[in-house]
């Protein structure tokens, strides 16, 4: 899939001196739906508002469908949509006239059956007449999908669109991602939620401290995340890994003392069995022996941690 | 240009502003109608003419341009201090528009309003005092250029304020005193020879003295200076508001 936005070398350090992106450098393909995952204050809202005209980039450049940001502003942003962290909205005004007021303002001509099928898809055509202000937090949450659906973007980005928001509502919202995703518009979302990168992305960028610090496909994330370690405390140490049992995925650590057995929980089979009755073959005995799963989580905190 | 989005801001403003109807029409066209039925009935009974014109009568231009100041700069600052107080200005900064475009919807949307309010007073002040309009085709340009003037200004007031008070600082203490001081209910020509001096400092007399020329075909300062001092205050905050928008001064981070 060819990239449909490429940042290189981005930089920001804001005017406090501090600095909220070092030198990232990321490419988001055109269809997929991409996951910024990171906890709070690593720089994901910092980094969409650079691509999206909002904060001023130190360095760097950011092109989108090959047109920079900056000199073609305007084809640009023509094909993005943004939905923002906070819930910023004209309390005064209602889903109907601002919703119109946001496809106006991105230059598109007046398309009343195009927007009444948008707060139809976000189930806010009931309340298409209300002030903005009488509608619940998902409904507001879903308004501000409409205002950066309303030109029709290719690209939209959503920046925490389930943070602090219930389980219930978190799975509609995943549920109208998809669907987007299904009619080819790009998605970037920024989650500090592991479980919304699993559920939602096709790829995943880990951000901390201001560094993309992995960017992987999902799938090869959660194969990763599938590995699980047998330890076996060894009776007696071992100078080297036994010829008998050269076909299995090995590592001898702590002096010879551990032998550590790598394998895939959703392989047909594990090979723990043969493992054991091979090492009895060949006389190596354990005194104590445990498990440990990386998790997605556990190397999201790992990398995170490193990064402290 | 982005016509949609100069429409739709325009668009919103003016909406926003015929949904409170009385707060932002009734009100300030009746304020000023009760300045001119005050001062001009009592000082009227006292003072009968200036410059040979009735004093009811003289006082109107002062009063509209007192309007339009005050209206033109508030309604600006406000219309766009209010994106950035909801946090809904990160849809006008992420929108394909220019600097221009969003200037034209805001400033234009805010000069209309206070060119409609000036237009309601002088219909209302003509049934009451005998008004005659000399040059009708100045009077609308000087309507107009300070209009779309003090609405620039009151845009950059928006801008730079960062609490609903500062909105209201600059045209409470700053545009209200100089237009009672800048001739809007006498003639600078009354005043002692120094204060008279000290006066030509307030840009409001020149748009005053312009305003009321294109009525009367009096003025306290030459029309050809009024003009020209109105242009330049215009350009001036041109150049300030794309000076903003160049650096993103209190809209980017
Ligand atoms: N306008 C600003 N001025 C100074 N520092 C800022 C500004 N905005 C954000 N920051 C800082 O930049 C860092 C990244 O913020 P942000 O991009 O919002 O992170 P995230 O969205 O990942 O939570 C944080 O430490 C935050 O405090
Ligand atoms: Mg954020």
């Amino acid at each position: 899939m060819p990239a449909v936005i490429r940042v290189e070398g981005l930089s920001k350090t804001y005017a406090s001196g501090f600095t909220a992106l070092k030198d990232i450098n990321l490419e988001i393909s055109q269809g997929e739906i991409f996951a910024l995952l990171g906890p709070n204050g690593a720089g994901k809202t910092t980094l969409i508002g650079c691509i999206c005209g909002i904060v001023n980039p130190t360095a760097g450049k950011i092109t989108v469908d090959g047109k920079d940001i900056v000199a073609d502003y305007r084809a640009v942003r023509a094909m993005i949509g943004l939905v923002p962290q906070e819930l910023a909205t004209d309390m005064f005004e209602t889903p109907w006239a601002t919703v119109n007021f946001s496809r106006g303002l991105f230059g598109k001509p007046q398309n009343h059956a195009y927007v009444e099928k948008v707060l139809r898809a976000l189930t806010l055509w009931e309340k298409k007449d209300s002030r903005i202000m009488t509608l619940s937090g998902g409904m507001k949450r879903r308004l501000l999908i409409a205002k950066a659906l309303a030109h029709e973007p290719r690209i939209l980005f959503l920046d925490e669109p389930t943070a602090g928001v219930d389980v219930e509502l978190r799975r509609e919202m995943w549920e109208i991602v998809r669907k987007l995703r299904a009619e080819g518009v790009t998605i970037i979302l920024t989650t500090h939620y592991i479980e919304e990168a699993e559920e939602m992305a096709d790829r995943v960028g880990v951000i901390a401290k201001g560094e993309i610090i992995l960017v992987e496909e999902k799938n090869e994330l959660m194969r990763k995340l599938g590995k699980k370690q047998l330890v076996l405390q060894l009776s007696a140490p071992l100078t080297e890994i036994p010829a008998g049992l050269g076909a299995y995925d090995l590592h001898l650590g702590a002096d010879g003392n551990e032998l550590t057995y790598t394998y895939d929980t959703r392989a047909e089979r594990t090979g723990i069995t043969a493992l054991l009755n091979d090492m009895r073959a060949a006389g190596v005995t354990f005194k104590d022996l445990s498990t440990m799963q990386s998790s997605l989580e556990d190397i999201f905190v790992d990398l995170v941690r490193e990064k402290r | 240009m982005n016509i949609e989005a100069v429409r739709a801001i325009y668009g919103f403003e003016m909406s926003r502003w015929g949904r409170t109807l009385m707060q932002s029409i009734v009100s300030p066209v009746l304020s000023t109608c009760l300045y001119f039925i005050v001062f001009g009935s009592a000082i009227g009974s006292r003072i009968s003419q200036v410059d040979g014109i009735d004093y009811g009568a003289f006082i109107v231009p002062g009063l509209v341009m007192m309007l339009l100041l005050t209206q033109s700069t508030l309604n600006a600052s406000f219309g766009i201090y209010f994106p950035r107080f909801t946090g809904t200005i990160y849809e006008h900064l992420s929108a394909p528009v220019s600097a221009f475009e969003i200037v034209l919807g805001y400033v234009g949307a805010a000069a209309t309003k206070s060119v409609i309010l000036g237009l309601l007073v002088l219909v209302t002040a003509s049934l009451f005092v005998p008004l005659r309009i000399a040059h009708p085709f100045w009077m609308i340009v000087f309507l107009l250029l300070t209009a779309i003037t003090f609405s620039m200004l009151g845009f950059i007031i928006g801008i730079w304020a960062d609490g609903f008070e500062k909105l209201q600082i600059i045209p409470l203490l700053v545009i209200t005193p100089l237009t009672f001081l800048g001739g809007t209910f006498y003639s600078v020509k009354m005043l002692p020879p120094f204060w008279q001096t000290v006066t030509l400092f307030n840009p409001v007399v020149y748009l005053i003295s312009g305003f009321r020329w294109s009525f009367f075909e009096i003025s306290d300062v030459n029309v050809g200076v009024s003009l020209l001092m109105t242009s330049l205050f215009l350009a001036v905050c041109m150049a300030v508001a794309w000076w903003i928008f160049r650096t993103g001064y209190r809209l980017k981070a």
